[in-house]
């Protein structure tokens, strides 16, 4: 499907979503509350059928914490970047896709691990690189005396 | 007197590595058994987790490119490349096409040089050491022919934003051929020592099945997708450098099992061979690299590269607000989905298959913890 054809095809499914045609991908913005059943209805859909997540990643932006799924549809080869945010930072919490794509349950085990995201949902939410109680490396406000020296 | 029935076994935990010789580098798994039956696996990481998507945050991006090889340094190449091509695209540069040759068959001669190393362990693993000398004693013509063009062996370090560090060593193009022809001789060794034999294939053949299904929603690539169906090429599918100009078929196999995974590898050898022979006598005149400017700054945005690498689809995800580095980096990298498959497939197998199934996953722990 053509990225205009997918964008026409997003709003139908949920007209809140905020669909740009970016430099490479379609981009999708949508509120986190809606994330889980978005996120079955672009898996299970015939037309969009993403089922192949490819990379997940959490990012610390100044005003809100946001996670980006690259999506890729296995049958149709169409891609696109699902983004959702939370503006809570001290208690960011975001639901889980792990059961809808397998390999986000270790993804966001990482993001949890190193942006401190919680994902509602998840079977098995600890950290996966870094001890207890460590801080959360890559937000901005990260400070670690003894190992980053600022120049 | 017991009889066997009456034996019961009880459901125990136990720990194998992070030092144990089948896991390649330092990675826990927290097996639950009974008796020797794996029923479930659990991965402990992070023994070297590097932060190096911190680090690269106060990096610029020609100094990004030097850690990439840390990460996977078995397709060290192909991970230079998708920082390059990512910084490429993202300034709108277009590479002379000199250096896309050059860094096809560089890829390819890194992918070869992978898969050796990941031939000659996987026999070493199942017990079969010779494999380990054929491996390595055919891996060092590669490597040799790295340390003639670059002057390293493992961390290559070859390509920079906009094109390669130095042109290819007036050796590179008779060297590389004779190493094809050399490798065209060795390669049905291979089949001739492991392939065949009966041991190895009653130890792999429908052992660790992983179904399409599975290997799509696990994010399982490479290889070891593409055993179970999952026609997930990169170089086929998103072409890049000059992989749009070469014809070559996507190693594919519908089993999904500890052979098709070893199979599906010595067909890729083939195929790369068959890739740096249409290029390697038509590598075009012209500059290695364009100049490019001291200080490299990418314009404001998010930009996507996806490759090849040996293992899988290595991605690089640069989020840029317009200084010298980036505001945020990400690595998707091929053996961290892989390894979240590994309780899926190892499940209901004994701990010998688990060792042959984590073989044929060929996890590259720095990959991995990053």
């Amino acid at each position: 499907m053509t990225n205009e054809a997918l964008k026409a095809k997003i709003i139908t499914m949920l007209p809140e979503a905020e669909v740009t045609i970016g430099k490479q991908y379609l981009e999708v913005v949508i509120p986190a509350e809606k994330l889980r059943q978005f996120a079955r209805a672009l898996k299970e859909s015939e037309e969009t059928s993403f089922d192949y997540l490819i990379c997940l990643t959490g990012i610390d932006f100044p005003e809100n914490m946001m996670v980006y799924y690259h999506l890729e549809s296995y049958k149709h080869k169409h891609i696109m970047v699902l983004k959702t945010k939370t503006h809570d930072r001290q208690d960011p919490v975001l639901d889980t896709v792990c059961d809808i794509w397998r390999t986000a349950e270790f993804h966001e085990r990482e993001v949890y691990d190193l942006l401190g995201v919680k994902f509602n949902g998840h079977p098995d939410l600890r950290r996966l690189f870094l001890d207890e109680g460590w801080g959360f490396p890559l937000r901005k406000d990260y400070m670690d005396e003894i190992r980053i020296v600022e120049r | 007197m017991t009889t066997p029935d009456e034996i019961k076994t009880q459901e125990y935990l136990i720990n194998m590595g992070p030092q144990h010789p089948s896991t390649h580098g330092v990675l826990r798994l927290l097996l639950k058994l009974e008796g020797e039956i794996v029923h479930n696996v659990e991965p402990h990481i992070g023994y070297i987790h590097s932060g190096i998507e911190k680090m690269c945050e106060s990096l610029a991006y020609p100094q990004i490119v030097h850690l990439t090889d840390r990460m996977d340094y078995l397709s060290a190449h192909m991970n230079n490349e998708a920082v390059c091509l990512c910084v490429e695209n993202a300034m709108g540069i277009e590479v002379p096409d000199r250096v896309r040759y050059i860094r096809t068959i560089m890829a390819e001669l890194q992918r070869l040089a992978s898969h050796q190393l990941w031939w000659c362990v996987m026999g070493m693993d199942l017990g079969a050491l010779t494999t380990f000398f054929y491996g390595l004693r055919d891996r060092e013509k590669v490597l040799d022919i790295f340390e003639e063009t670059c002057g390293a062996r493992l961390t290559v370090n070859y390509s920079v934003p906009g094109g390669v560090m130095f042109d290819i060593h007036p050796n590179f193009q008779k060297r590389v051929k004779d190493f094809i022809i050399y490798f065209k001789k060795k390669l049905p060794e291979y089949d001739q020592l492991l392939t065949g034999n009966v041991i190895f294939k009653e130890r792999t053949k429908n052992i660790g099945i992983l179904s399409l299904e599975d290997a799509i929603s696990y994010g399982v690539t490479g290889p070891s997708g593409r055993a179970s169906g999952f026609a997930c090429d990169v170089r086929k599918h998103h072409p890049y450098s000059a992989y749009p100009l070469v014809q070559f078929n996507e190693a594919l196999d519908t089993a999904g099992d500890t052979f098709a995974r070893y199979r599906v590898r010595i067909t890729e050898m083939w195929e790369s061979l068959s890739i740096i022979e249409q290029l390697i006598d038509n590598i075009p005149g012209g500059d290695y690299a364009i100049k490019m400017k001291g200080v490299i700054k990418l314009p404001e945005g998010e930009f996507y590269q996806r490759v090849e690498a040996a293992r899988g689809e290595f991605g690089v995800f640069i989020i840029s607000d317009g200084k010298k580095n980036p505001y945020r980096l990400k690595f998707r990298s091929p053996g961290f989905s892989n390894l979240s498959a590994l309780n899926v497939i190892a499940k209901g197998w004994k701990i010998a298959d688990l060792v042959a199934i984590m073989s044929t996953l060929d996890l590259v722990i720095p990959d991995i913890d990053r």
